[in-house]
């Protein structure tokens, strides 16, 4: 049971992003190493945000505290991971008109955004459930002592959720940038303070995780669209690519 | 055991991420000297865009490059994944053969290790280990050096092949006998010995005379991960972190001070149009090749850029003979310096000619495959043939200068990265060694630190152009975030994973 339990919560919160890495990310290396440098952008946001933590000493036990600082710092370092790129915008320019695969990184500023949400995403859901995952492997199970037994499969679902709302929370908040509208940027701010404080319930004896799980997929699928919007999409895109899948293809430009 | 192994991965040390320097025509090179020819001279507008760069921090990636072409992304990929394939083995034996986690017996370069928890003691205790095994590296780089400098290659290979027969038998032995232990399989000595001797035996073979490129690389692979273990289980606790630490300081000393044995090496194998000993060395791309000019100036570039090329008949059929060209003309002038060297040089260039017919002959299979493939597929497909034509185009123009004096810059820029064995085994070993505390969130971060550092060095790597150490800033990064992220982040991400708070 708890192997399968195991590989059943890895693919839930990974397979969905293993499978963007590998068809969207892994064929260019210029996009492999932005992601490898966002997701050290996160995991120093994460130390910052630990350091506070650790500091305060009398608000070690009130994870809110945490919780608020850590969602304004990971903001404040996707700011700077995005200051930064803007910097080499010149280098990549010209790195990327090099190499075949690297054109419509340099091309389309949004795969630029959602290259690095997706390493946020991805070293955010790892960081918070591969211990969860190596305990979920080992011997023992949950739910012995009363605890709820869906602990792991809600765990996996969250990641997941997470990873994408970081993937799409880049998209909106670079073009959001680029635009200097803060609307967006105070969405993005806003919504992953909704939806991270809104886990604070599942500290709850009886943890409520239908009010936790369902309000995270909706902001994720709000934000879903918003990024698509965003990135240029819209219904007739939709209905123009379902169409497509059941006519016959005939020479398609894309 | 202790000793060979030792000195393997003291050598192995060497050169990390050597740039390859090379001025455009190797004539040039053996005029003048290491330093010289960081040719920037060439590039009026690589300066300002240096120092730029320099001054620019965490975005590696694009910076490094903004300098030419020369350490493209795809560089940095191709020493990302064996890096990443080697802490991988090594993270993962560590975490599943307890064998390499308990500790029994120490090397006898470090003698102390007495059980206390006493800090000052374990602080002492673990300098002085550090301090011993630090000469020790330190007195066998030098040996190693002036045996390179008078020509005893005949003594370091027979030192290296030594120690790579220890590694790839004994090493391997112990680690499979405890993989098959953890795992609970039987095993008869049988099957065990006829496994070993075929692999064992397929590896001095690849590591030492010729095999595919892959092969050979997964074979080093092995090698550094097997070491890096050994050094796992039989280090004290705290002796690593001051191990890793002191040899980051050695390693930017022996690299980047004058008379430093490091740099010694590598230069006076510059000046002698000599490649490493490719056991001390992974390469990205050829390993074998003992002179800058020697060989295919496209070999490695048809590694990349295989799945391209093979869409077309056209472009390749001009580079067999430039290849050829470039061969004899460096035959001819590679030949009179080598001194003991010779027959292992030309061998070398038999064999990357080898390789390259059979990569010939294979394209000419695949061509006719990949032709029907273009014709049925969409539009975008033929697209990117188009522009693979015109990348060949380009290719292929560049060898067609006169060969003797313009052995190409291409085929340097395409020679790729290379790293030396030793940071692959010390990155391993701090992976490992973090791993082994059973956090995975510290494995992670040092995983990203050690990665985010690497990319650095070769940032560097491009705007400097010279051989730069590799470990320094490597295992700074990992060293920070590994403490960090154990006496930090841990408990911050544990509470809130343990209380499902996502944030």
């Amino acid at each position: 049971m708890a192997l399968m339990e195991f590989f059943g919560c890895t693919f839930i919160a990974f397979g969905p992003p293993l499978a963007l890495f590998l068809f969207t990310i892994a064929r260019d290396p210029l996009r492999v190493i932005i992601m490898m440098a966002s997701s050290f952008f996160w995991l120093l946001s994460l130390l910052v945000s630990s350091l506070l933590w650790f500091a305060v000493v009398p608000l070690r036990q009130q994870l809110a505290f945490g919780v608020v600082f850590s969602v304004l710092f990971q903001e404040l370092f996707r700011f700077l991971f995005y200051k930064l790129l803007c910097k080499a915008d010149e280098g990549l320019k010209k790195v990327g008109e090099q190499e075949e695969e690297s054109l419509s990184l340099v091309r389309n500023k949004h795969v630029l955004a959602y290259v690095s949400g997706l390493g946020f995403g991805v070293i955010s859901g790892a960081f918070s459930l591969v211990n969860v995952l190596a305990d979920m492997s080992g011997p023992g199970t949950i739910g012995l002592n009363g605890e709820s037994e869906y602990f792991f499969i809600t765990s996996a679902f969250l990641t997941l959720a997470f990873i994408f709302l970081h993937t799409f929370w880049g998209v909106v908040f670079y073009a959001a940038c680029d635009k200097k509208s803060y609307v967006g940027i105070a969405v993005v701010i806003l919504s992953h303070m909704l939806v991270s404080c809104l886990t604070l319930l599942n500290q709850m004896d009886n943890p409520p995780y239908a009010g936790t799980v369902i309000p995270a997929y909706i902001v994720l699928l709000a934000m879903g669209m918003w990024a698509y919007y965003t990135a240029g999409g819209s219904l007739k895109n939709i209905k123009a690519f379902f169409g497509s899948l059941w006519r016959k293809p005939e020479g398609y430009n894309l | 055991m202790s000793d060979e192994e030792d000195s393997f991965d003291e050598r192995s040390k060497l050169m990390s991420t050597q740039t390859e320097v090379l001025p455009r025509d190797a004539a040039r090179l053996r005029s003048s000297s290491v330093q010289d020819h960081a040719d920037t001279t060439d590039r009026p507008t690589s300066g300002e865009a240096e120092r730029r760069a320099a001054r620019r921090t965490e975005d590696s990636d694009t910076e490094e490059e903004e300098e030419t072409l020369k350490y493209g992304a795809k560089h940095v990929i191709m020493v990302f994944v064996p890096v990443t394939i080697c802490m991988l083995v090594v993270v993962v034996t560590v975490s599943s053969v307890t064998y390499y986690t308990t500790p029994q017996g120490y090397l006898i370069y470090t003698p102390f290790h007495d059980d206390t928890d006493d800090e000052g003691t374990l602080v002492w205790q673990s300098f002085a280990n550090a301090f011993i095994l630090l000469g020790v590296v330190v007195v066998l780089t030098v040996f190693l050096v002036v045996l390179y400098k008078y020509r005893c290659y005949k003594f370091i290979h027979g030192w290296l092949i030594f120690s790579s027969l220890l590694l790839l038998f004994f090493f391997a032995y112990i680690y499979l006998g405890e993989l098959l232990r953890a795992c609970n399989v039987p095993m008869d000595y049988l099957t065990l010995a006829i496994c070993l001797w075929n692999f064992g035996v397929m590896g001095m073979v690849c590591i030492h005379w010729k095999g595919p490129l892959r092969l050979q690389q997964a074979y080093l692979i092995v090698v550094c991960a097997l070491t890096a273990l050994t050094f796992i289980k039989y280090l004290p606790e705290w002796t690593v972190w001051t191990v890793l630490g002191m040899l980051s300081i050695w390693d930017l000393v022996a690299v980047l001070c004058p008379k430093g044995p490091l740099r010694i090496l590598v230069e006076t194998a510059h000046e002698r149009n000599e490649s490493l000993f490719p056991a001390l060395i992974y390469s990205s791309t050829m390993a074998w090749t003992t002179t800058m000019a020697d060989s295919n100036p496209d070999d490695s570039k048809k590694k990349k850029k295989k799945k391209k090329k093979t869409k077309t008949n056209s472009g390749d059929s001009t580079t067999p003979l430039e290849q050829n060209s470039a061969n004899g003309s460096n035959a001819t002038f590679g030949d009179d310096d080598e001194g003991g060297f010779t027959n292992w040089s030309n061998e070398s260039q038999e064999r990357s000619q080898e390789r390259n017919n059979q990569y010939l002959n294979w394209q000419n299979q695949q061509t006719s495959d990949d032709h029907r493939r273009t014709e049925s597929s969409v539009s975008t497909e033929s697209q990117r043939a188009r522009t693979a034509v015109a990348n060949i185009g380009q290719n292929s123009e560049r060898p067609a200068r006169p060969a003797a004096q313009q052995p190409s810059e291409e085929e340097e820029e395409e020679r790729g990265v290379k790293l030396g064995l030793g940071d692959f085994i010390f990155y391993s070993i701090l992976v490992g060694k973090a791993s082994s505390y059973g956090d995975w969130n510290t494995t992670l971060a040092c995983f990203v630190a050690i990665l985010i550092g690497l990319s650095f060095t070769l940032i560097l790597l491009a705007v400097f152009k010279k051989a730069l150490p590799a470990l320094p800033i490597s295992i700074l990064f990992g060293i920070v975030f590994y403490f960090t992220t154990r006496l930090l982040v841990k408990p911050f991400a544990d509470s809130l994973s343990g209380a499902q708070v996502y944030i």
